[in-house]
């Protein structure tokens, strides 16, 4: 069962914010996820080879050479606030 | 009074000393003003994908092998996510249950005994961005040209019982890692940082106590220092019968104590799951035991080797294999010239002594290092060769080094420049040898009554008249005569 503590632990992990009302409908909507993976649990894949993409795709490399980069200029320019070069955030320190 | 047992394991993480970013082309140089080394792929940019470095899985691969593991045929990468600014995409790309490498051990000289520690596992990860943390402005300055580089995460078992097995553990991994040429591994740039898991048990005892994991330990000795302390302070805590509570504690070198970091306990749920915009790869047979063609001699075998082909004592090998580069000079060097221990003494001593004051530390390319010019095994042995055959006093020699090191020339440049050769013809010692008798009269009677051995400060007198030119040997024969037969 998910419960609403379920959905606001995971919210906070996540930085998204719930209200009440919300946490109350996704915890609804998460169980009905959850239900149908049980379904698909229940199926025989006996017979299905193990994967673990989607895509008939492997050993997909580059090799180590350099490309040029955005540069200080163009990369802090997405930036919300910067200073000095670099991305400027709310103090984080511990 | 109950005996304790202390159960150490480490995490180490190795920055590759790859060219370019584990999934995309930036460069990976330190140093460089902040952001400049950044494109949308590392910058987290919606629509971009990852490619891997295929020298990052080479190099994970070769890591695996010296360390004994097992390597994984099935590759893949999975998601960890948590949220803090120097992760971009708010996940980092790193394995978790199918890692590159796991199972495996290695044997580490501890005291009188080697041990054989164990490996958990090693894994391919992607680096975080740096914070720079500005209290007068209250906010964080975030550059992000660190983040996508690559690391390799290597987990031992915890079978270390002493602060001390774990700065021996730690040290051997650093130089097997740098024989690999994978990483420079040097911890005050953060290519190599170490994490340190830590507690204690009742002797006797089977299960693991209550562990802290320590962390910001930024040199090998804060490792030793910050073990020994929580050590005390663990043992402390459970002889007054208090409770050990698991935990990561900062250890703050100024004050040289650990601090609790209570704050990030719940951050432990990362949710990992698979990456799904990188595809797996398989590693076969074929690509590993190509890989393991090229390993090379690791550090330990190099080292039974020069002790019995040599014949060089424990101490001497041990200095010379602490550098692969050293090591394989020296080697160059006797193909030169086939007298290993004279050669032996000469790096060990005066050429290791001016690397040393040119650069601070040890690093994988001592040779080449910045402020010097490199001997090459035939410049160094003729210089050698010239001590040998009297051409130019040991003490001469010294200083030929340094300027041959200084300006690269070779030493028969530098001895004609500056008229260096080593004197040894009476005749034109024989001013030289007069002036000294007569100037230190004292000593000279001192010299008849009986003192040979104040003979030598007047060789000493003489050597400095003639700028280390004159041969000692000489010198102090000829002093001898004149002043007993006078």
């Amino acid at each position: 069962m998910i419960s609403k503590k379920d959905v606001q632990y995971i919210s906070h992990l996540s930085r998204i914010y719930t209200d009440d009302h919300e946490a109350e409908a996704l915890a609804k909507n998460l169980e009905g996820i959850l239900t149908y993976i049980e379904k698909l649990k229940k199926l025989d894949i006996k017979n299905v080879k193990p994967t673990s993409h989607v895509l008939p795709l492997k050993n997909v490399f580059r090799d180590d050479i350099l490309k040029e980069s955005l540069g200080q200029k163009n990369a802090t320019k997405i930036a919300v606030k910067s200073e000095k070069g670099s991305f400027k955030v709310p103090q984080v320190i511990e | 009074m109950k005996q304790y047992e202390t159960v150490i394991g480490l995490e180490v993480h190795l920055q590759l000393s790859t060219q370019t970013k584990i999934f995309c082309g930036c460069s990976t140089e330190f140093g460089k003003d902040p952001n400049s080394q950044t494109c949308p792929i590392c910058l987290g940019l919606p629509g971009t994908l990852p490619v891997l470095n295929k020298k990052v899985l080479e190099s994970a691969i070769k890591i695996g092998l010296a360390l004994n593991c097992k390597i994984n045929s099935l590759v893949k990468f999975d998601r960890k996510n948590y949220y803090y600014p120097d992760l971009p995409k708010a996940y980092q790309i790193s394995q978790y249950d199918f890692p590159i490498a796991h199972t495996g051990y290695l044997n580490v000289k501890t005291g009188d005994e080697t041990k054989k520690l164990g490996i958990t596992r090693a894994h391919m990860e992607e680096d975080a961005g740096k914070l720079i943390h500005d209290p007068a402005i209250k906010s964080s300055l975030v550059d992000y040209n660190r983040t996508g580089t690559p690391l390799v995460e290597i987990v031992s078992e915890p079978d270390m019982r002493s602060p001390q097995e774990a700065y021996d553990y730690l040290t051997t991994l650093k130089l097997h890692m740098q024989y690999l040429d994978v990483s420079d591994c040097d911890m005050e740039k953060g290519s190599l940082r170490c994490d340190a898991n830590v507690s204690i048990r009742e002797e006797g005892q089977t299960k693991l106590g209550t562990k802290a994991e320590l962390k910001n330990l930024n040199s090998f000795k804060a490792v030793k220092s910050a073990l020994e302390f929580e050590v005390a302070r663990q043992i402390k805590l459970a002889e007054s019968g208090e409770r050990i509570v698991q935990e990561t504690r900062l250890w703050d070198e100024s004050k040289q104590i650990t601090i609790s970091m209570r704050s990030k306990e719940e951050a432990h749920d990362y949710r990992y799951f698979p990456e799904p915009d990188l595809v797996p790869f398989m590693v076969e047979k074929e690509d590993i035991k190509n890989v393991r063609t090229t390993l090379p001699e690791s550090p330990s075998k190099k080292q039974d080797r020069f002790i019995k082909n040599y014949k060089l004592s424990t101490y001497d090998v041990d200095v010379l294999v602490q550098d692969r580069k050293i090591s394989d000079f020296f080697e160059e060097c006797v193909k030169e010239y086939n007298q290993p221990k004279k050669i032996c003494n000469w790096i060990i001593g005066p050429l290791l002594q001016e690397i040393n004051s040119n650069e601070k530390g040890i690093s994988n390319d001592r040779l080449s290092g910045i402020n010097l010019v490199a001997p090459t095994a035939k410049t160094f042995t003729d210089l050698i060769i010239k001590v040998e055959d009297g051409t130019i006093s040991n003490l001469v020699g010294k200083s030929v080094l340094t300027s041959m090191l200084d300006r690269g020339k070779t030493s028969a440049e530098i001895i004609k420049e500056q008229n260096l050769a080593q004197v040894s013809d009476e005749g034109a010692l024989e001013e030289i040898v007069a002036t000294v008798i007569a100037e230190n009269s004292k000593i000279v009677e001192q010299i008849k009554s009986g003192k040979e051995s104040a003979i030598g400060f007047l060789v000493g007198q003489s050597m400095k008249k003639t700028q280390g030119k004159a041969n000692p040997k000489k010198i102090g024969e000829m002093i001898k005569r004149r002043i007993l037969n006078d």
